[in-house]
């Protein structure tokens, strides 16, 4: 039986219980926030990131953008700061199934940093990387119009080494891996081109709503 | 493809193995045909899982699972695979059974023998190990769960490459898979001598090490990723031999 054969089968094959199976949380009464497969992780905010956390300073840290942009740019942490301050206040999703409700984060809008340099008519999609070397491929469409931030604050505090600090991407509509932490970079570029999840095995997109996890969602 | 984009600083640890997109996306029928108990304090249980169309897995590979009310929710959660890839068409699971946990608290109190749950993976070839490099394992309580699939691994393997594993416990009691560890592990109990240390990593990493140095795979909670993965680097580990598996 080809494995084909087999993901149709299982394509039509209702969803059995669990025998016993009742869940903590009622699917009447759950949380609206929450997309389908994930659970509130409340107060927990697990880390996920595979490789050690760097030690990188905010001196030390740079964002360049380039590629198919007008002008190509590099942001110190002081030339960050300068642009208008801009926060996310909202919901997080990570494709391992918890999900954040209500989070803040501070710092600016990546149209700001999108708008300094220019991007080409023929630019369709971005690469963001980390200062780690951390991939992650991202249409263009959904890192313009106040959809992705560059970020250095949690609550009221600096965001924590661990979850990405000095700075990150966050691109909350998607799934996290797709907010890199250590964020060093974005490429603009006329084709997709697979980051390092995407290249092992996760889906290209990630949308919570449609349960995007891996490749063939 | 030709002018794909490199970043200018390379990934840290580049994923080492392609795995089947289709595998990931397929939820299969998997059904409990044994469940022991793995520690002395009863809080951790393996789950043997027969998954007739499981297409094998590298040691240190997790999968996703998923459990189903009448009503239409569910629940899934990511487990390591404890076992180690021998074709039998069966494969174990090893659970915390965490305080007031949706998951691992129904496998722990209500399932048993026979029952049907489904399964989809294995998943990620980020953490695995195929058994070809020296490899320096350091687990924290359900952390050494992917390190176990490993040493089993490794073992049936004859031990082809040099292999030590670090696991640290609170107590005797809370030490999963006790009877299983030989001369390659060395048990850190965290209650009674303190956390894992600089001691006991710096004997592995100096001259003594094995030729081309360790591959190190670090599981277990952040805290113990983030205090275990900077004990390596300041012992002279390369953070891009790092590999970091985190439970959250
Ligand atoms: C790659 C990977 C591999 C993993 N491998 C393993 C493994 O091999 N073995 C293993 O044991 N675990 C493993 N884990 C962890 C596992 O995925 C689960 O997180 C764990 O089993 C807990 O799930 P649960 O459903 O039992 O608990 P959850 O229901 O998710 O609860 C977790 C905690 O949050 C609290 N909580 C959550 N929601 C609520 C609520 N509404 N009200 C009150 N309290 C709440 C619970 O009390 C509990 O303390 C792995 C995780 C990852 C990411």
């Amino acid at each position: 039986m080809t494995i084909e054969h087999r993901t149709t089968i299982e394509q039509r094959r209702p969803v059995e219980p669990t025998r016993g199976f009742t869940g903590r949380a009622r699917a009447a009464d759950r949380d609206p926030r929450l997309p389908p497969g994930q659970y509130d992780a409340a107060d927990g905010w697990p880390v996920l990131s595979a490789e050690v956390t760097p030690e990188l300073s905010p001196a030390e840290w740079t964002f360049r953008v380039d590629g198919l942009v007008t002008s190509p740019r590099t942001w110190t942490w002081d030339d960050a700061h300068e642009l208008p301050a801009s926060e996310y206040r909202g919901d997080i999703h990570c494709v391992t199934s918890w999900s954040k409700f209500g989070v803040r984060f501070g710092g600016a809008s990546l149209d700001a940093f999108l708008a300094a340099a220019g991007p080409r008519p023929e630019a369709t999609h971005v690469v963001a990387y980390s200062h780690t070397g951390y991939t992650t491929n991202l249409p263009l469409a959904d890192v313009t119009g106040g959809k992705a931030w560059i970020v250095w604050e949690y609550g009221d505090g600096p965001l924590p080494p661990e979850h990405g600090g000095p700075a990150r991407l966050i691109v909350p509509h998607l799934y996290f891996w797709k907010s890199v932490k250590w964020v060093a970079g974005l490429r603009l570029l006329d084709h997709d081109e697979p980051g390092f999840w995407e290249q092992n095995g996760y889906h290209h997109r990630g949308n919570p709503w449609r349960e995007e996890r891996y490749s063939g969602d | 493809m030709a002018g794909t984009f490199v970043p200018p600083t390379r990934f840290a640890v580049p994923g080492r193995i392609a795995v089947s997109n289709r595998a990931a996306a397929v939820w299969q029928r998997a059904t409990v045909v044994d469940v022991r108990r793995e520690n002395a304090a009863g809080t951790v249980s393996s789950f043997r899982l027969k998954v007739p169309d499981w297409q094998g897995h590298l040691p240190g590979q997790h999968l996703m699972l998923r459990l189903t009310a009448p009503d239409g929710y569910v629940a899934q959660r990511h487990y390591s695979i404890a076992s180690a890839p021998d074709g039998s068409g069966e494969i174990e699971l090893t659970l915390d059974h965490v305080p007031g946990g949706e998951v691992s608290g129904h496998l722990h109190t209500v399932a048993r023998v026979g029952d049907v749950v489904e399964v989809r993976g294995p998943l990620s070839g980020f953490f695995a190990w195929p058994g070809d490099r020296p490899a320096l394992l350091l687990g924290a309580g359900s952390g050494v769960v992917p390190l176990m699939s490993m040493l089993r691994h490794w073992r049936r393997a004859g031990r082809p490459v040099p292999l030590r594993l670090l696991v640290s416990a609170r107590t005797p009691e809370d030490l999963i898979y006790a009877q299983e560890y030989g001369d390659e592990t060395t048990v850190v109990l965290t209650r009674t001598e303190g956390r894992l240390s600089a001691a006991h990593v710096a004997p592995l990493l100096g001259p003594a090490q094995p030729e081309g140095g360790w591959e190190a795979y670090i599981c277990g909670s952040n805290g113990f990723a983030e205090h275990a993965s900077r004990l390596l680097v300041a012992g002279g580990q390369p953070v891009d031999r790092i590999r970091i598996e985190r439970f959250g």
